[in-house]
């Protein structure tokens, strides 16, 4: 027994000691970097790099190992010649190789069949984790690429039925995943075809075959079911698997992206009924005829009829026996429909209100139309009618809104928007959806609402991107001033639906009460001084709010860039008064005489010229007054003379005094 | 009847040319500035208008002024050309009977006339100018000085800001406007009376116009002138015919016209004062 230990021992410490010495044997002659042989008349380098194989996973291994049956004193190893067998140690994933694709093409003694060593290398082969490896995820695409892209031997004379594979595979999701943004987690060839056991998707075992692949993808896609909530009722996961469309019906291997291609029910097995101009419905008769042409003529052109109207069954006569629900676009316009449900409209449509409008209320049905299409009632130009439909004065919608707005339609259309875009035909001018937003329009109140009073300027700048730029650093933005009172935002000075140009009368006029309803004394004063008694007569080229202070880019004078500040307030005047200068720019805008710690000159020259104004009338006035009865006399006593005058001159003529 | 009637010459042809372009500069000059005073009214905004916008009445406003300088500057000038041709000298001008400086008299004038409006004595026999007209007279010198130079500096801003601070501006503007109140106030009421409305005058004295007095009258309203005319016998002098018809009503049309442009000032600036003042 101890014998046995013994023995077992020194084995354990004398058989690496020989072994080692083996691998130096080898490297004897194979370190040698120009170590070449002739074999079946090929020359072949057969250096080994010592470094890189220390390095290697089978780094702890001696050559013998793998090189089994090689007798270092047998040089040069004619006699046993053999080839490594990786399988002798990873026997698993020789299993599995024997099975696939690569494996029944090595046993055919295809030429282009991939060997151990074509993947994984041979004496440098590193763990997949490392990022040098050759089986490394970055590196996989282009591995197998070196076979499965256009030009290669392998696809251009074996039996690939797809093709564009790396190219498809690069502008994917997945790709774009791997390629373009460095997540290793991203599915590569191998997360999908298995590394070592590729079958075709015909064969049932395989992880891309139809019965499979849904758990193929959800190795990664974990909760692939809740997503496909809105496609695939839940039950039907367990119920009608074999009904449901596997992964790649709708999304295509190798170009995985939010699109779906057409597969499954052929549209003419529909137009077999649905052809007929006479078909109607049983229950209420309503005619379920479709013009094909119009939807080949829609923006759905390449949309087959069961990928709107799902739940059919193939297997059915009439597969469209089982459908139970209406068509949902959500199916696919998934983020519109979680727009749509969140929005006024949508929340309307889910209390089953019956003037709530539902997706075809705008873009129709089989004919529909993409909102660049000028024929499209969502067409930027036709957008106004499109909500007017509701919106009008009297329509459904507008009688029942109880808001500020009136007249919406009318306003639009007189506003610069309105102008642009019917008169102009301009058709980037601001429409209905560009501020409401075409799915989720929400009253102002709503804090998500595009049109709240957080979100306007935002709103607007998605269009008057400079303006908003302007305005977020001015003195008026939430950006710039902490102040519980509230900012002004585009719509307080723009108003809504009315906005005018900013160069006509009318706005120029307004604007400055606009200001007056925060800066309430400031206005008033601005309209004590000749600036404001001038435009208060309606004229419009004295200096009115924003000719001084600017319109989005107000600033507090204190800063330097103010228009107002002292560098700039001479040049501001001088955009009127060329000839301006420094102690011109000392003129009081929004002087008032009423106070006289402010102002004390003002104050006591109105006064002054008050005082001088009423000491005046008073003296004048009691003199007037006082002299009035003795002038009354004066006026019978010139009368009788005059009277005498006559009657001495014995004349009948009326004297003027008289008349008068 | 009234071709036997004798009527006196009270006032030159320059004069009386003096002030009809006076009358026409002044209710240019009150209607334009009194609608960009009193902007905040709705008769201002329609007055703007009339006057062609704001910008077109300010061009008024300025064009009447002008006029107006050129009328004080006419003046200043005939009273030179008057010293040299019929005083010889400033003083015989400034402290003769007949000058527009106030003197004497004419304080003793003014307590009589207070006397006599209370019942105590008899009417003063005024001469060739009573103390109110000299008033009158003076308050333009004042009104031209005060208005004009604060009108001058409102019309050059830039250039007088050279000298003046930039509140200056706006002291200007108080004490113009107001000044200009003061003026329009004074001659559409105290003077409108004391030449027109009082009862003796009733409704209007074309004598500015005409500058002819019948001698009856001129007899009782300046004893005194006529007394020294006579006097020195030298009422021939000034004796002329009165004016045909048709040229007398042109000139009532037109003092009517200027009347009635006044009172209804007057009415707009009280209305404004009254009922939107702030």
């Amino acid at each position: 027994m101890i014998k046995i230990i013994l023995i077992q021992v020194l084995i354990i410490i004398i058989l690496p000691q020989v072994l080692a010495q083996s691998n130096e044997e080898c490297l004897m002659c194979h370190d040698d970097p120009d170590f070449k042989a002739k074999i079946s008349g090929r020359t072949i380098l057969l250096h080994v790099n010592q470094k890189s194989f220390t390095a290697s996973v089978h780094g702890d291994l001696d050559c013998i190992d793998c090189h089994e049956n090689y007798d270092a004193d047998d040089v040069p190893h004619v006699s046993e010649r053999a080839k490594v067998e990786c399988g002798s140690c990873h026997d698993d994933v020789q299993e599995l190789y024997v099975e696939c694709l690569h494996g029944k093409a090595k046993a055919k003694g295809d030429p282009l069949a991939p060997l151990c060593q074509d993947c994984h290398g041979k004496h440098d082969i590193l763990p997949v984790g490392d990022h040098f490896s050759a089986v490394a995820p970055m590196k996989i695409p282009f591995l197998c690429g070196k076979c499965h892209r256009e030009g290669t031997p392998v696809q251009l004379q074996r039996n690939i039925p797809k093709d564009r594979i790396l190219e498809n595979y690069s502008q994917s999701i997945h790709g774009e995943g791997l390629l373009h943004k460095g997540l290793v987690v991203s599915a590569t060839c191998v997360s999908c075809h298995s590394a070592h056991r590729i079958l075709p998707h015909t064969d049932s075992r395989s992880t891309i075959s139809r019965q499979n692949i849904a758990e193929t993808c959800a190795v990664c896609h974990a909760e692939i079911e809740t997503v496909h909530r809105q496609i695939i009722r839940g039950e039907l996961w367990e119920k009608q698997a074999h009904i449901l469309p596997a992964c790649v019906d709708c999304h295509q291997p190798h170009e995985i992206r939010r699109v779906y291609y057409d597969y499954g029910m052929a549209d003419k097995d529909c137009l077999e009924c649905h052809d007929n101009p006479n078909i109607v419905a049983s229950a209420d008769g309503h005619s379920l005829f479709v013009n094909y042409d119009t939807i080949k003529q829609s923006r759905h052109t390449n949309i087959a009829c069961s990928q709107c109207h799902s739940e059919v069954n193939v297997s059915k006569h009439r597969p469209c026996e089982t459908i139970e629900n209406k068509v949902d676009c959500s199916a696919c316009h998934a983020e519109i429909g979680m727009e749509y449900s969140v929005s006024m409209h949508g929340s309307l449509a889910a209390e089953n209100d019956e003037n709530a409008p539902t997706c075809k209320e705008c873009h129709g049905t089989h004919g529909t139309l993409g909102r660049l299409n000028p024929q499209s009632p969502t067409f930027s130009i036709n957008i106004p009618d499109l909500c007017g439909k509701c919106h009008r004065e009297g329509e459904t919608a507008a009688v029942r809104y109880t808001g500020t707005e009136k007249d919406i339609v009318n306003h639009y259309t007189e506003s610069i928007h309105g102008k642009g875009l019917i008169k102009s035909g301009l058709t980037v001018t601001a429409t209905c959806t560009d501020c409401h937003t075409a799915h989720k329009e929400l009253p102002h109140t709503h804090p998500e609402s595009s049109i709240n009073r957080n979100n306007i300027s935002s709103t607007c700048g998605s269009c008057h991107h400079g303006i908003e730029e302007q305005f977020d650093k001015s003195i008026h933005s939430p950006l710039v001033s902490d102040t519980d009172k509230e900012l002004p935002v585009c719509f307080d000075c723009h108003s809504a639906h009315e906005i005018k140009r900013a160069d006509t009368e009318g706005f120029k006029l307004e604007i400055m009460t606009q200001c007056g309803r925060c800066h309430e004394e400031i206005a008033e004063t601005y309209f004590d001084t000749y600036h404001g008694k001038v435009s208060q007569l309606g004229y419009t080229k004295t200096a009115k709010c924003y000719d001084c202070h600017g319109a989005h880019d107000i600033l507090p004078t204190i800063n330097p860039e103010s228009r107002l500040s002292r560098e700039n307030v001479v040049e501001t005047c001088r955009t009127c008064h060329p000839a301006a200068n420094r102690q011109f720019a000392g003129y009081l805008t929004h002087a008032t005489h009423h106070d006289p710690d402010k102002y004390p000159f003002l104050f006591w020259a109105f006064w002054g010229m008050t005082g001088l104004l009423v000491g005046t009338f008073i003296i004048a006035g009691a003199h007037t007054l006082l002299w009035l009865p003795r002038s009354l006399e004066w006026r019978r006593k010139l009368k009788k003379m005059r009277q005498e005058d006559n009657d001495s001159s014995e004349s009948v003529e009326d004297n003027n005094v008289d008349k008068a | 009847m009234s071709s036997e009637k004798k009527y006196i010459l009270r006032f030159t042809r320059l004069n009386r040319a003096l002030h009809v372009f006076m009358i026409i500069s002044f209710l240019i000059l009150s209607l334009t500035g009194m609608s960009l005073k009193f902007s905040y009214t709705g008769w201002a905004k329609v007055l703007s208008k009339f006057f062609g916008g704001f910008e077109s009445a300010g061009y008024w406003h300025r064009f009447a002024a002008v006029i107006m300088i050129i009328v004080f500057i006419s003046h200043l000038v005939d009273l030179v050309r008057v010293k040299r041709k019929e005083f010889g000298s400033w003083k015989a001008l400034l402290i003769g009977k007949n000058s527009m400086l106030f003197n004497k008299k004419d304080w003793q004038d003014f307590k009589d006339s207070l006397k006599w409006f209370i019942g105590r004595g008899e009417r003063p026999e005024y001469g060739r100018w009573t103390y109110w007209e000299k008033f009158d007279y003076f308050a333009v010198f004042w009104g031209m000085f005060v208005i004009g130079s604060t009108g001058m500096t409102l019309w050059f801003p830039e250039f007088f800001t050279n000298f003046f601070p930039g509140w200056m501006l706006n002291v200007a503007t108080i004490v113009h406007s107001d000044e200009a109140l003061l003026a329009t106030g004074f001659i559409f009421t105290i003077h409108f009376f004391n030449t027109h409305l009082r009862p003796e005058k009733f409704p209007m004295d074309i004598v500015i116009f005409s500058g002819r007095v019948p001698l009856e009258e001129f007899k009782l309203d300046r004893p005194q002138e006529y007394k020294e005319l006579v006097e020195k016998d030298e009422l021939d002098k000034y004796f002329v015919e009165q004016y045909p018809p048709i040229i007398l009503r042109g000139m009532k049309i037109f003092g009517w016209t200027a009347l009635s442009i006044g009172f209804s000032i007057i009415i707009w600036i009280i209305y404004a004062m009254i009922f939107v003042y702030r």
